[in-house]
């Protein structure tokens, strides 16, 4: 973690690098949301943070004056990798999204799930006999990684290097622009090997199906095709990761839940909707581009603006008992996978990897408690880092 | 509640982003295409006991797409 100067007013100075944001940011929120709903900081050049659903979705739906061309808070604005369609405004964005949403249908992800149980019960047949384990490490991270592999017809044993770069990109490349562009190289080369080799032999994968697709009426280029799967890896892979592990790290200390979803499976989606409203791992970020006003608040062009998903989830205006994890919630809009165009592409994904991690945990370790300190990931994503637990 | 039967649900399909939420609650009202965006089936008409799987699908979407009328 990061030595970060001290936060004078989380109003007017804050850091969401800060060791308090990232062990408890739901106080600092909750306190804004209060006192000053839309916040703003000069470190990072300038950041505006609203804190409420309303301000949050107005943000979201404003395509004029907030662009997509930078989606991360960094130390300094690097140097552009457009990573389409994540980065894309309209109009460019739409076509450049519509090509990514096929695979992505639950349809689609019904053929993946046989693969992703048996993942999970790989992982959990390695520790199940010892009778604790690091389920953040040996299972919450472990599942999307070969997932995504499956997915994308690379080797599920590569997951060690993609974790590499995602902490590049966005941990340690948030104060160090250097290592990122490293990182960013690295995968673009890693990924190019890979289109190479599936222009010659296209097989039944994702890759093949990316250079055969059809994209503003000619076929995807390679160097196009590796900036989508450099997207599809780094969003696919830290983020669900998180979900996977706030939903564990809740069930651990949460007995009365854990016992009530093994009791009663049908609950579990509406569960899994509530984790992923309680706990919502992504915070994203846009770029003024145009002077406005929302909330009460002038945007200045060239400042950026953190898109708190989590924090919105978090608002009482919105959600009854906002502060409260419940399982059986029935009404919910949470925006954990964005609101607008730019929703979460993976989103069916996202929510057959959390069912599937929790529902076969539970199956076969139905009792498990905490057992020793969480750590959490800092920046944009938050989940537990380390989350020991032991069985029975 | 409406009487069953005369209840319609309809989907803005320019406000839908393809959250999925409508067709995890209630598959037997909606479609989806193959982007995965929604729309009603048929003319939308809610079957006799679906009326509340209509309003849940409506209350949890989160673009505010799903409209249900009562006709």
């Amino acid at each position: 973690m990061s030595q970060r100067p001290p936060v004078e007013d989380w109003a007017t100075d804050f850091d969401h690098l800060h060791p308090q944001w990232i062990n408890d940011p739901f106080p600092i929120w909750d306190e804004l949301r209060q006192r000053c709903p839309i916040a703003h900081t000069d470190r990072f050049q300038g950041v505006y943070l609203p804190t409420r659903y309303a301000d949050v979705r107005a943000v979201a739906y404003d395509t004029e004056h907030f662009s997509s061309r930078r989606v991360v808070v960094r130390e300094s604005p690097p140097p552009r990798i457009p990573t389409p369609p994540i980065t894309s405004d309209p109009p460019e964005h739409r076509p450049a999204r519509m090509v990514l949403l096929p695979p992505f249908t639950p349809d689609a992800m019904q053929r993946i799930e046989p693969r992703a149980r048996a993942i999970a019960n790989e992982l959990i047949d390695k520790f199940v006999g010892r009778g604790s384990c690091d389920a953040a490490v040996e299972y919450a991270q472990e599942i999307p990684v070969r997932v995504i592999a499956h997915m994308l017809g690379l080797p599920e044993g590569d997951g060690d290097l993609y974790r590499k770069w995602i902490h590049q990109v966005l941990e340690v490349g948030i104060t160090d622009p250097s290592v990122l562009l490293q990182a960013a190289g690295e995968m673009t080369q890693y990924f190019m090997r890979h289109v190479r080799e599936r222009g010659e032999s296209p097989r039944n994968d994702l890759i093949s199906y990316l250079l055969s697709a059809e994209f503003n009426g000619q076929r995807m280029g390679e160097e196009y095709a590796v900036a989508a799967l450099r997207l599809l890896l780094i969003a696919g892979i830290d983020t669900t990761w998180s979900g996977i592990g706030s939903c564990i790290w809740h069930l651990a200390k949460t007995p009365a839940d854990r016992r009530r979803l093994v009791a009663e499976p049908a609950l579990m989606p509406t569960a899994i909707e509530e984790f992923l409203r309680a706990y919502a791992p992504v915070t994203m970020a846009r770029e003024v581009v145009k002077e406005t006003e929302i909330g009460g608040c002038t945007f200045k062009p060239g400042q950026m603006v953190m898109l708190s998903f989590p924090a919105a989830n978090r608002d009482p205006a919105m959600f009854e008992d906002a502060d409260q994890v419940i399982i059986d919630r029935k009404e919910n809009r949470h925006a954990a996978f964005g609101l607008g165009i730019h929703r979460c592409v993976g989103s069916n994904l996202a929510r057959l990897e959390m069912t599937v991690a929790v529902e076969e945990l539970l199956k076969r370790i139905p009792e498990f408690s905490p057992a020793g300190e969480v750590t959490w990931s800092e920046g944009t994503v938050r989940g537990p880092r380390k989350l020991p637990i032991r069985f029975g | 509640m409406a009487d069953a039967g005369k209840l319609k649900v309809r989907v803005d399909r320019d406000r839908c982003q393809g959250h999925n939420r409508c067709k995890a609650l209630a598959p037997e009202l909606f479609d989806l295409d193959e982007y995965g965006n929604a729309r009603e089936k048929g003319d939308g008409t809610v079957p006799p006991g679906l009326e509340e799987k209509a309003y849940l699908a409506k209350s949890n979407c989160p673009e505010f797409a799903v409209e249900v009328i009562e006709t």
